[in-house]
């Protein structure tokens, strides 16, 4: 058992897990962050997908022990009380979900498109999210409102 | 698309009321829920195909850290949970019922496919739970394998079952092979086609998942499941675990992520979990990985089909004479029978008027995981075929493809057609003419040249598909070998203050019921959406249901038409009383009761107050309180219909097909909330072009080990794999529900393929192209064309 000390959300936790136990299942089991999901075990769906130190990382891909340290986003995150990210709200505004179980990693992976090319093109987006998968949308509807979400994180910034 | 709005009517594009918890991390999915005293479990899967059981050492598993029990087989059988019940009960045409291979939960003597569970280990962990299971020793005795149709019903093909000769389970037929003998006698042209519809594997993104609690005491069981239909499993599990009644079982089920038919079966892992439950008296639960999804979610299509049209010379349709060999996988799933039956060959006729249709279906088994219902369930294999045909049709008549399916379209409705079923409303060539607009099918050679300019190939392809949804008349299909019981039901409930509870027993997986059935509620009593709560997926709060599959949200919704029908009825009476005036004379409209000989007027509120006080009306005529349950069991079903244009470029150098333009005119009757309707299309449209390109369940044919087994091995369309569609609604409203809904769930997977092959097969100018159209077999087609 290792004893992990993480920063999730904003908040100092600590973790006690095994040292082969994986950054997502530190997050469901142990602080039962269950918004995070995993739909695969070859990191290809990306339901998992969250920040480290700002950065998009499918949690499925790293042991918790890796993250000792790290600043961790989830997707319980990301509003601010009642206050939506832009991006949550593009993707209720643009129905860019359907049964809901990969949108938490499509949001976590869209905010980290728009940190790293600001207002993307629909081409760039589709490209970016290769690495996340929906099996409802046909991803037209979360395309939209990744575009929509980075215009308005935009007029925020 | 119009404008999106917050509240609003039944028509109107509202957003979804459910994505607030879903986009915020606060939904509530089945692996999300721990209880107290949780243990996990996990299974021991077999690595053959086909194999006997020799014995299983679990003595080194036993000892490992956490383990609580191992069960295997043997034990559960001799515990008392018997092999998996069938949902349909289908003949053979000579009488026989269908020959069913005993399905136990865990394997007892035989494997008969990769991945099915032999043991299930119990521990305190999910880690120690897996590497109990990694321990486990089963040793098995190697037999020969089959997975292909056609070497399986050869003489000395492995035989997967005792006593099932050929591993023929079934040979089913519908339709008239006299008439259509007669038919082919008096025809002059004829086209054939043998076909290959390939196996999809669903891939609904949340695996599924099971927690159940049991209480000895009360011998009371709570079951958390991932399924498309919780309230009608309850009966199933019931039975299975030997429950004293079907009160002893809550069955739930929370958010559910994705479903297309995969989470609909009862699974052989479900039932050996809660009886596992029992046996330990604590709560166990189990979440598959993505490997075992691949292995074991039920499989889709499947079919090897030759069918021949036989036409006139102006390419009138006369007769069409069908048979195909259906795989079941190595066991027959719940509704398969009812799938590759009755829900796929009574669509043959397509849209087309042909006076002689015969079919006849073979199902086989073979060592493979079984298929069942997915995205489409039959109708995607029917269609695939008759709109194949009709392009073959046209080649041999030398007419435009658009021009054949004219020449044959069902103009008249109601339609009976030679296979049973009766379409309710439609207006195919206002669909077609709408759908070659949106694509501009006139401008199609100009296209074709600037891509030709550039090396590339181009082809376009329509598909004229028809299907039915809204399943269904319980009646009829109870006659057909099933269980009846195909209604829904819906409870309004209006508490004193004015808030309303919508109870009903569909169940939403990602369709949007939140928000259309509050719509369609809101309206109806003029009140705000947010004052209503709509309720699904739990025994303990729903009084009964049959859940959602084959597009049926009309019939729940139907029935909540028809509790909101009482609701304001019973309201005028009360109102009656409060204005003292005649209930002939109280009208309700926009929330408001009034009458003309009364200045005052009472808010649906003021009566849902009213009516909880019982102070304003003699109770002894009117009882109080305000709550109304329905039930709907649809006439018949409604036949959803539409016009797919598909437009691909391929490059000969590298055989790579990309669909460059998609465009479909639907007629889905009325559409309750378009912003849903365009996004269920998408979906489907994405994994019907998915089916025709990428998607393929290969099984090794040496070994019928699973090759397509992961993410990194099996086609998944992805974000960079697609165009942006164009979409028009042609909507010829039913008139067997109240709504005048068709259902639209399934219309993308079913109307796409034959349109992105009949493109393929344009461009490159062949008669037919096996799905899915990878790049290898069109760069050989490629090459073949150069040659000659």
């Amino acid at each position: 058992m290792s004893r992990i000390e993480l920063r999730v959300n904003g908040r100092n936790v600590e973790v006690e897990a095994d040292g082969r136990t994986l950054l997502t299942h530190a997050l469901r089991d142990h602080l039962r962050l269950t918004g995070t999901h995993i739909g695969c075990d070859t990191s290809q769906c990306g339901s998992c997908t969250v920040h480290v130190d700002g950065k998009a990382v499918k949690s499925c891909t790293i042991l918790a022990v890796q993250a000792a340290g790290c600043d961790i986003l989830t997707i319980e995150g990301l509003a601010s009380g009642r206050e939506l990210h832009p991006m949550q709200a593009a993707f209720n505004d643009f129905h860019g979900l359907q049964c809901g179980f990969c949108t938490p990693g499509m949001i976590m992976m869209a905010i980290d498109i728009v940190n790293r090319h600001g207002r993307p093109d629909e081409a760039t987006v589709r490209a970016e999210l290769e690495g996340n998968l929906c099996r409802c949308t046909g991803y037209h509807n979360i395309i939209k409102a990744v575009c929509a979400g980075a215009e308005r994180m935009g007029e925020m910034a | 698309m119009n404008e999106t709005v917050a509240n609003g009517k039944f028509g109107q594009s509202v957003k979804r009321v459910e994505d607030a918890r879903l986009i915020t991390g606060r939904g509530r999915f089945v692996d999300d829920l721990v209880f107290p005293g949780q243990t996990y479990a996990a299974f021991v899967r077999s690595p053959y195909a086909h194999a006997t059981i020799a014995g299983i050492d679990l003595a080194s598993a036993q000892d490992m850290p956490g383990v609580i029990r191992i069960l295997t087989g043997r034990e559960l059988a001799d515990a008392g949970l018997p092999p998996l019940p069938s949902g349909w009960n289908l003949s053979s045409i000579d009488g026989t019922p269908a020959r069913v291979g005993l399905h136990h939960a865990l394997a007892v003597d035989a494997i008969r496919f990769v991945g099915e569970p032999v043991a299930l280990v119990i521990a305190e962990t999910r880690d120690q739970a897996r590497d109990a299971a990694d321990t486990v020793l089963v040793e098995y005795q190697e037999l020969p394998t089959v997975v292909d149709l056609a070497a399986a019903i050869a003489d000395d093909a492995p035989q997967l079952h005792d006593g099932i000769a050929q591993n023929r389970a079934f040979e089913w037929e519908i339709g008239s092979s006299a008439a259509v003998e007669a038919a082919f006698a008096g025809a002059t042209r004829r086209v054939t086609l043998s076909l290959r519809n390939n196996r999809l594997i669903p891939n609904a993104i949340e695996p599924r998942a099971i927690n159940v609690q049991w209480s000895a005491f009360d011998e009371a069981m709570t079951i958390y499941l991932t399924h498309q239909n919780p309230i009608g499993m309850r009966g199933f599990f019931a039975i299975m675990l030997g429950l004293p009644s079907e009160n002893n079982l809550r069955v739930v089920s929370p958010d559910v992520g994705g479903g297309f038919g995969s989470k609909a079966p009862a699974y052989a892992e479900e039932f050996a979990v809660a009886f596992a439950a029992k046996m330990l008296d604590r709560p166990v639960k189990w979440t598959a990985e993505r490997s075992e999804s691949f292995l074991t979610d039920a499989h889709g299509r499947d079919h090897l089909t030759t069918a021949e049209l036989a036409m006139d010379d102006n390419g009138r349709f006369l007769g069409l004479r069908v048979h195909t060999l259906a795989n079941l996988g190595a066991y027959i799933s719940t509704s398969n029978a009812l799938v590759v039956s009755y829900m796929y060959a009574t669509m043959l006729s397509g849209q087309y008027a042909i006076p002689a249709i015969h079919a006849r279906v073979e199902g086989v088994y073979t060592n493979t995981c079984p298929v069942d219902a997915y995205r489409g369930a039959g109708r995607p294999e029917a269609a695939y075929l008759i709109e194949r045909l009709a392009n073959l049709a046209a080649r041999e008549i030398g007419v435009d493809q658009a021009e054949i399916r004219r020449r044959n379209f069902i103009r008249e409705f109601p339609y009976q057609t030679p296979l049973i079923y009766c379409y309710d409303s439609g207006d195919y060539e206002g669909c077609l003419d709408a759908a070659l607009g949106l694509a501009d099918y006139a401008g199609f050679e100009a296209r074709k040249a600037e891509s030709q300019a550039r090396g590339k190939l181009r082809g376009i392809g329509l598909s004229a598909y028809v299907e039915a949804c809204g399943i269904g008349p319980s009646k009829l299909l109870a006659s057909l070998g099933g269980g009846g019981a195909m209604w829904e039901s819906c409870e309004i409930r209006v508490q004193p203050g004015g808030s309303i509870e919508v109870l009903t027993g569909a169940h939403n997986h990602g369709q949007g019921h939140q928000t259309v059935y509050a719509q369609i509620v809101s309206e109806r009593f003029g009140v705000p959406m947010d004052s209503i709560n709509v309720v699904q997926g739990d025994t303990d709060r729903i009084q009964a249901g049959t859940g959602t599959y084959g597009s049926r949200a009309s019939v729940g919704l139907s029935a909540a038409v028809h509790s909101c029908d009482k609701i304001v009825a019973k309201g005028r009476a009360i109102v009656a009383h409060m204005l003292e005036v005649n209930l002939a004379d109280v009208v309700f409209a926009d929330g408001i009761y009034s009458s003309a000989a009364s200045n005052r007027t009472v808010a649906f509120v003021e009566m849902a107050q009213a009516a909880h006080g019982a102070a304003s009306f003699p109770t002894d005529q009117i009882e109080p309180g305000l709550v109304a349950t329905s039930f709907f069991d649809p006439p018949n079903f409604t036949y959803p219909a539409g016009v797919h244009v598909c437009e691909v470029e391929i490059d000969p150098e590298t055989g790579v097909v990309e669909v460059v333009a998609f465009n479909a005119a639907d007629d889905f009757g009325n559409v309750a909330n378009p912003l849903i309707v365009e996004g269920q299309v998408h979906g489907g449209v994405t994994q019907g072009i998915a089916q025709a390109l990428w998607e393929n369940a290969i099984y090794d044919p040496d070994n019928a080990q699973l090759m397509t087994a992961s993410y990194m091995d099996y086609g998944m369309p992805r974000a960079d794999s697609l165009p942006e569609f164009g979409l028009c609604f042609w909507p010829s409203p039913t008139p067997v529900n109240p709504l005048g809904m068709k259902g639209c769930g399934e219309a993308g997977a079913i109307g796409a393929p034959p349109a992105v092959i009949n493109a393929v097969c344009d461009a490159l100018g062949v008669d037919h192209v096996d799905m899915p159209a990878s790049p290898e077999k069109i760069w050989q087609l490629c090459r073949a064309r150069e040659v000659s």
